[in-house]
């Protein structure tokens, strides 16, 4: 992408490649950081919601009440920008469509679904505060997380079978003949990699809300409703660290049976080769060696198959022409996002085992100040954990955008405008990010100004009660 | 199969241009009424209105895109290689239309609930008349079939695509205008049900005015749709036209019931109207439905999903209505909280109406 994008006689020719590139890039990274939070937020928000009726906890009732209405922005801010996406597939990739739309786009069909639930049941959730009794209001929101869950995977279900296409036949001509959508949606690489992003969003919502509430603790606001706020989104996140390892473990051997030249370039292996060391940074130069990084010796050709292990043979880059693998510079983005993801992978891990550990043998969370200032980033580190390891994924496959069968430069639209559309959205997504957390800071002031719970200023909410007429004179003056 | 797929792709056509075409309308009544001082209660309706379902009516126009890709992809690749600029443009209009909705309403400072009002309302023209537009390209036989870019500007900017845009606007705003009545005398504002009335009827005079100069425009400019207009779609022009002209007179005689249903009706049978007008054909007279449509395996699934997807929403949306016009309960077994919620009331109340009024 940056090697197209800043090369001069791209932009002066105005190859859309690189823009177009660059434009799916940016809309696909802005909508992912709202994903998690449209998936997870609605779990915790029941969490809450739960004990507040349980135990009749007051605290746990607020945080519901108002998770509820956070949630409300972020859904409908991840709803536009995922609207953008449809229309990208055509605009950017019209050829990409055009060959593979038939079974690239049947998990889609049935995304649908799940977006009318989700769309549907959170507005009848907010609604529902004070329309519908607790209990059934509190199962009015169950739709919300269901539908979350198959949402994502429906999404990454697509984006899967672009790693590993399967489910359907092609005629002589090369184009789709016949499809069998189940083996579309159910594709090899489909199970791991949906289980890892789902996991993932749970991941990065919990630490996203708690690092919110830690930043309040820090300054000061440690009362019991900010402490429950912690406890709930710190531990749904610290569930998911360990398993994210597992499940990113498994995902990491699949791509070394699958898609050897990708591994090739997260392990930065040149050279097919047994006992390859695990490069801890360094960078690949153009004449095809490694250099820099610290090489933990013969760890990669382990941790691929431990039942070999160090005997592991590991393919390397040059086994495949150049032009059917990544660029150099490619190879680099991708291991550099793959050490950033696994390295703070780890360190959310340890700050979670922390966490857990204390509760085990203190019954209580860790008091120390290290802790809290360590949950207070843990949010943006997961963003950029999750960030990092799209990037391994969608870099790692070019020059691929069906894995083996199609090449980006082959599916990109015609059009020379994309680059001002590049710039355009660059500029309305920078200041819709921008105004989205301003909004939400906006609100948390006002709700701890006022205090109480008022049901009719979140995008899906019913509106105010309506003003008499006699009155709404008295109150414009 | 096709066939059976071509219809679920205008029954959601239609789905989206009478719930999605409403909100829009809503939207160009917002930017029209006037300064924060005489447009606060249109707008407080407005709001009202579609705060509820304008996420779960955007949501068709997803549905839209994705069965036309996945059952019809040589269309769709054709379709955004030609159409490009139009189509992106309303793709930021829906991003800013959506994220200044969803900000205005949990704004309270008068100053970014202007910024975020007037974004909204100019985008929710902008959008519609861009789909009409691209709808007009489409129309007459503009996008060439195989894949390939016809013309980036004339496709869109022509005599067809200009009625499509103008049309599509003057239709939700007409659509609005005609529910918004209908929410006026529900929450018992008389006042605001005579204030959109005028504006119902009046829509009602341009789209009619529209229609009828589109049709001259339609013979020189479109002839397939001309032809299936007058011919295979005929009876839905006739329906059209007749509900059309009854909800303008229930609207003139300020009946209580019947406009609503009727204006539906007449927008509803003016979509189909097209939809037969151009079949078989995808893209006029280059690209039928049958020779676009991808194979039995996918077209089975997005009938399945279809109809799981009716199964869902239909439900969903009796509730979602349901609840909208049910009173508000005390939250059993947290008395306190409900006390706390009847506290809060009056004090929110006049802040926000304080500062939409000031
Ligand atoms: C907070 C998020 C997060 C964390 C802590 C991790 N991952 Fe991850 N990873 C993702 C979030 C993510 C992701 C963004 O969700 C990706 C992109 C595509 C996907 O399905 O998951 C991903 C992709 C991804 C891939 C590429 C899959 C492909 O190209 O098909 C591999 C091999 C791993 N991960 C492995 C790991 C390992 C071994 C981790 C252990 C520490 C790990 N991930 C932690
Ligand atoms: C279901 C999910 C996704 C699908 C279907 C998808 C699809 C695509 C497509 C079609 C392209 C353009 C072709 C290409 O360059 O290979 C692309 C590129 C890209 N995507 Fe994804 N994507 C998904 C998720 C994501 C996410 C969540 C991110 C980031 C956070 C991401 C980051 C990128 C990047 C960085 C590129 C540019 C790669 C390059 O050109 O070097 N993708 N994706
Ligand atoms: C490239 C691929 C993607 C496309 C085309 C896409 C498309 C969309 C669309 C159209 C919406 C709006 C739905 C609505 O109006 O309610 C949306 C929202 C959403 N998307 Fe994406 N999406 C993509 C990537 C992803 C990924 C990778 C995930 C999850 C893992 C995901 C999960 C969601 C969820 C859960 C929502 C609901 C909104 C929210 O909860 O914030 N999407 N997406």
């Amino acid at each position: 992408m940056l090697a197209t994008s800043l090369d001069p006689l791209a932009i002066t020719a105005l190859d859309p490649l690189g823009w177009a590139r660059a434009q799916m890039a940016l809309t696909l990274m802005f909508h992912i950081v709202l994903v998690p939070l449209g998936v997870s937020w609605a779990f915790m928000t029941l969490i809450a919601n739960y004990r507040a009726l349980k135990h009749h906890d007051r605290d746990a009732l607020m945080l519901a009440q108002r998770w509820s209405k956070y949630m409300a922005v972020t859904f409908a801010v991840g709803a536009v920008t995922g609207t953008v996406l449809s229309f990208e597939f055509g605009l950017l990739w019209p050829r990409f469509m055009d060959q593979w739309g038939e079974a690239f786009g049947v998990p889609f069909a049935f995304e649908g679904i799940f977006f009318f639930t989700e769309a549907i049941f959170i507005a009848i959730y907010i609604y529902g505060w004070r329309r519908l009794t607790p209990w059934t209001h509190f199962w009015s929101g169950v739709p919300i997380v269901v539908a979350g869950i198959f949402g994502s995977i429906s999404v990454v279900a697509a984006n899967a079978w672009m790693n590993a296409p399967a489910g359907f036949t092609t005629g002589s001509d090369g184009s789709v003949v016949a499809v069998d959508p189940v083996r579309v949606i159910f594709n090899d690489s489909m199970p791991l990699q949906a289980a890892h992003m789902l996991v993932a969003a749970y991941l990065v919502g919990g630490f996203l809300v708690a690092s919110v509430y830690a930043t309040a603790m820090l300054r000061g606001r440690t009362d019991r409703y900010h402490r429950s706020a912690f406890l709930i989104s710190f531990s749904v996140a610290a569930v998911a660290a360990p398993i994210q390892m597992g499940v990113g473990d498994s995902l990491a051997r699949w791509v070394y049976d699958n898609q050897p030249v990708k591994f090739a370039a997260i392990e930065l292996v040149p050279t097919t080769s047994s006992d390859v060391p695990e490069t801890l940074l360094g960078r690949l130069d153009a004449d095809g060696t490694v250099s820099g990084g610290i090489p933990i010796p013969g760890l990669a050709s382990w941790l691929s198959d431990p039942s070999t292990g160090r005997a592991t043979v590991v393919q390397g880059l040059d086994t495949v022409p150049p032009d059917a693998r990544p660029t150099v510079g490619q190879v680099n983005i991708v291991h550099l996002s793959w050490d950033v993801m696994v390295g703070l992978g780890t360190l959310l891990f340890l700050l979670a085992a922390w966490y857990g550990l204390t509760w085990l043998f203190r019954r209580r969370m860790p008091r120390s100040r290290l802790f809290l200032v360590a949950a207070a980033t843990s949010g943006v580190l997961a963003v950029i954990a999750m960030e990092a390891g799209w990037i391994v994924t969608e870099v790692g496959r070019q020059p691929w955008i069906v894995y083996g069968l199609m090449k980006v430069e082959d599916a990109v639209t015609g059009n020379t405008g994309v680059w001002l559309s590049f710039i355009v959205i660059a500029l309305v997504y920078l200041a819709v990010g921008i105004t989205t957390v301003l909004v939400l800071r906006a609100m948390s002031r006002r709700f701890r100004r006022a205090g109480g719970f008022v049901d009719h200023d979140a995008p899906y909410a019913p509106s105010e009660p309506p003003t008499p007429s006699v009155p709404e004179q008295e109150e414009v003056r | 199969m096709s066939t059976a797929v071509a219809v679920v792709l205008l029954v959601a056509v239609i789905a989206y241009a009478v719930l999605g075409g409403a909100d829009f309308g809503a939207g160009f009544w917002d930017l029209t009424a006037g300064g924060p001082q005489r447009g606060a209660r249109p707008r407080d309706l407005v709001e009202r209105a579609i705060g509820p379902v304008w996420e779960a009516n955007h949501v068709w126009l997803i549905f839209i895109l994705v069965i036309l890709w996945t059952s019809f992809p040589e269309a769709y690749a054709s379709i955004t290689l030609t159409l490009f600029v139009p189509m992106m443009i309303a793709a930021l209009g829906i991003v800013l239309r959506g994220a200044s909705f969803a900000f205005r309403k949990t704004v309270v400072a008068l100053r970014y609930r202007r910024i975020f009002g007037a974004a909204f309302a100019a985008s929710s023209v902008l959008v519609p008349y861009c789909m009409g537009a691209i709808v007009g390209g489409i129309a007459s036989g503009r996008v060439p079939a195989g894949g390939v870019a016809g013309d980036p500007a004339r496709s869109w900017i022509n005599p067809t695509s200009v009625v499509g845009g103008v049309l599509a606007v003057a239709a939700a705003a007409y659509l609005a205008a005609v529910y918004l009545v209908q929410d006026a005398r529900r929450l018992d504002e008389p006042d605001m049900a005579q204030h959109f009335r005028r504006r119902a009827l009046v829509s009602a005079v341009a789209v009619a005015v529209i229609a009828a100069a589109g049709a001259f425009v339609l013979r020189a400019d479109a002839g397939h749709l001309f032809d299936g207009l007058t011919s295979r779609a005929l009876p839905a022009v006739i329906v059209s036209g007749v509900c059309g002209v009854g909800a303008l007179v229930l609207l003139h005689r300020d009946a209580s019931r019947g406009a609503r249903a009727l204006g539906v009706v007449a927008v509803a049978a003016a979509v189909a109207a097209w939809g037969l007008a151009q079949s078989p054909y995808v893209l006029p007279e280059s690209l039928t439905f049958s020779a676009a449509a991808a194979p039995t395996g996918t077209l089975t699934a997005v009938l399945v999903a279809a109809v799981l997807a009716v199964v869902v929403v239909v439900p969903g949306f009796v509730l979602l209505f349901v609840l909208d016009r049910r009173g508000l309960l005390p939250a059993e077994g947290l008395e306190d909280e409900a006390d706390d919620v009847l506290e809060e009331r009056p004090r929110q109340r006049t802040h926000s109406s304080g500062h939409d009024g000031a």
